[in-house]
């Protein structure tokens, strides 16, 4: 039996069992969305805030499928382009049920997604003023994660590549740099595009990932979900563990000594 | 009676009828959702007390999948 390591996961003091944060969107209905979370054993779900469809009641929504009493929900800005609609939608999930622990994303440019970090600063600080916990969504300059761990970021969320590209980690050394600077969470947000992407960057030394189209997207999503929690495990064992030194040369696996 | 824009759009309510009394015929009472009544959030505290007039504009959201 192996031994394996205490290894609890905090963010702004809440407990979380997996590494592993999933999100809610773009699934063929939310039969398979509650399938795949339970595959994922993540136990924490990031959610949008839209209009309620008030010309069809009778549509299903996500709160009947996945219940925010068992896993915990993360309000998150998709979407937004501007500091003033984060905040909206921010209040506005805090409203609806005491959410004060949340994702901000404030996005820049249409065609990459990248995120806007003067007005995710900018955000960030307010929301942590009205006692906010907020994750934060950013590009992977060590820099400005370092500026959003000054304004009481709970954890910096850097993207692995353009969300929803599945281009996997495409800068492990600031990504590695963001790790060694930080003493809050440090998840890996956006491009993650299959089970060893996230491998990878839990082997970096990440506190955890996040991921939505890698999943909803794969032709199997809840078998891809169960590969995404073994995935995040691997890693982060082997990050616990500690990797071999790399060599330039061979070195043989078995004693010289005794040769025939 | 009063004209007021629900989610966008237009629709028409009896007078003396509150932000309650709205959620109620929408069946809403009871699930998770919050209101912007004219730019401002409301508490759910005062959805009985606050009535619609002509014009207003509100904005009633829940939490959907996303990423």
């Amino acid at each position: 039996m192996v031994k394996l390591i205490k290894d609890p996961f905090k963010v702004a003091n809440k407990k979380l069992k997996s590494r592993l944060i999933v999100g809610t969107g773009k699934y063929k209905n939310f039969s398979e969305t509650a399938r795949a979370i339970k595959a994922s054993g993540a136990d924490m779900v990031t959610v949008a805030v839209r209009r309620v469809n008030i010309l069809d009641k009778k549509k299903p929504i996500l709160t009947d499928y996945v219940n925010p009493k068992k896993i915990v929900y993360l309000p998150n800005t998709a979407g937004c382009f501007s500091s003033e609609e984060a905040l909206r939608t921010l209040r506005l999930a805090r409203e609806m049920g005491g959410w004060k622990l949340v994702k901000l994303e404030v996005l820049g440019d249409k065609k990459t997604l990248f995120p806007n970090m003067i007005e995710t600063i900018k955000s960030t600080k307010i929301l942590v003023k009205e006692g906010f916990k907020v994750m934060v969504y950013c590009t992977d300059d060590p820099l400005l994660a370092k500026k959003l761990e000054d304004n009481g970021a709970s954890a910096i969320m850097p993207l692995a590549s353009p969300i929803g590209s599945g281009l996997g980690l495409q800068n492990k050394t600031n990504i590695s740099l963001i790790i060694k600077q930080s003493k809050v969470p440090v998840i890996v947000d956006a491009g993650i595009g299959t089970a060893s992407d996230a491998t990878i960057a839990m082997e970096l030394g990440c506190d955890g990932v996040l991921i939505n189209s890698a999943i909803a997207q794969a032709k199997n999503p809840v078998l891809m979900a169960k590969a995404f929690k073994d995935a995040v495990t691997s890693g982060r064992n082997s990050y616990l563990a500690g990797r071999m030194k790399k060599n330039l040369l061979g070195s043989p696996s078995s004693p010289k000594k005794g040769l025939i | 009676m009063a004209k007021i824009q629900l989610n966008g759009k237009k629709i028409t309510v009896k007078s003396n009828f509150s932000i309650f009394d709205l959620l109620k015929k929408l069946k809403l009472t009871n699930k998770k959702i919050a209101i912007e009544h004219n730019g401002i959030i409301i508490q759910k505290i005062k959805y009985k007390k606050k009535y619609l007039k002509n014009n207003d504009k509100l904005e009633i959201v829940h939490f959907i999948g996303g990423g």
